[in-house]
């Protein structure tokens, strides 16, 4: 999967999973403030992306995930790509 | 409430045992947790059953982090994704708090405290997903009030209530809620043990004259579990008679 593939997957995961719109998404924005997610939703974003990405992200890694493009620089670190 | 997954913990005899029938009756597939009584978790499947209801024995001591999430895992295989918990599963281990042992503190904490804590943390996940989901901690009106004997049991069941008021603020906006019942004396193998004049003290205290039944709580739990109850949350709907008000 390139990074490309894991962008519009991340995307279409923020939509169908956080009920986040996809106008606001791009790969700069941050959960916290741009994107509204509360902590809760941080949790539900990190199970989704094992359920849908088949990988484990553990508390530390998932603490420097700020933005969109960072949750995806976490994704293809653990995908090996 | 056709379909959905109930899991009611201790639900072999006693108030758990009402609770799993009123829920299967109300449509649930329910999922009966034991920890040692399996002939008598077998008989309350077999009653369901047999008024076309659909349930399963599972077997598991819910103090234990591990026998919890291999149970939870089991539920959701057998029946599907877990919609509605009821911690239910308690014992007690009474004595004057000057001669509690530690151990008796700590099983009866664990038992009936950590128990729910264990179980709301492996169905959460699920109910996230659904945005939908009914958890019911059963405490005591000796949570709410007191009962010398009973420091530890108390003390479990008044933290049952901090635990679902917490839990309902963290997943309310999702769908879910979270509310506690607080059963005030209700005929069961438990309150059998206690003695005949503990009794006949109680009893003029109770405004409606009579002790209760599993049923009368397990028909405020399938209130609680239903789609009707679900402006309700982080409550502590008291069903006592009439003891303390």
């Amino acid at each position: 999967m390139d990074r490309a593939e894991v962008e519009a997957k991340m995307t279409d995961l923020l939509v169908e999973e956080l009920g986040l719109e996809r106008d606001k998404i791009n790969m700069a924005a941050t959960f916290e403030e741009d994107l509204e997610v509360d902590s809760l939703g941080v949790v539900e974003l990190l199970m989704a992306l094992e359920d849908n990405f088949g990988v484990a992200i553990p508390d530390e890694e998932a603490e420097s995930i700020g933005t969109v493009g960072q949750a995806v620089d976490v994704v293809m670190g653990k995908l090996g790509a | 409430m056709t379909d959905r997954v109930a899991l009611v913990t201790g639900a072999s005899r006693g108030i758990g045992r009402a609770i799993a029938i009123n829920l299967a009756a109300s449509g649930c597939a329910v999922a009966v947790n034991y920890r040692s009584r399996s002939e008598a978790a077998d008989e309350v499947v077999g009653l369901i059953e047999e008024t076309g209801g659909r349930a399963i024995a599972v077997a598991a001591d819910v103090a234990d982090a591990d026998a919890v999430a291999a149970m939870t895992a089991d539920v959701a295989e057998k029946l599907g994704p877990i919609a509605v918990l009821v911690n239910n599963a308690g014992i007690t281990d009474d004595d004057l708090v000057l001669r509690m042992k530690p151990e008796a503190w700590d099983r009866v904490i664990q038992t009936n405290l950590g128990s729910a804590y264990l179980c709301t943390r492996a169905v959460l996940r699920g109910m996230l997903k659904a945005r939908w989901g009914r958890i019911i901690n059963i405490t005591s009106v000796s949570g709410l009030s007191g009962n010398p004997g009973q420091a530890n049991y108390a003390a479990a069941k008044a933290g049952l209530v901090g635990l679902t008021k917490s839990v309902a603020k963290e997943v309310g906006s999702r769908g879910i809620t979270v509310n506690a019942i607080a059963p005030g004396f209700i005929e069961t193998d438990m309150t059998e043990e206690l003695a005949e004049d503990v009794r006949a003290a109680v009893l003029p205290a109770i405004t409606l004259g009579r002790f209760g039944s599993p049923e009368d709580v397990a028909a405020a739990v399938g209130y609680l579990a239903s789609e009707d109850a679900g402006y309700v949350t982080g409550q502590v709907l008291v069903v006592d008679g009439g003891l303390a008000f």
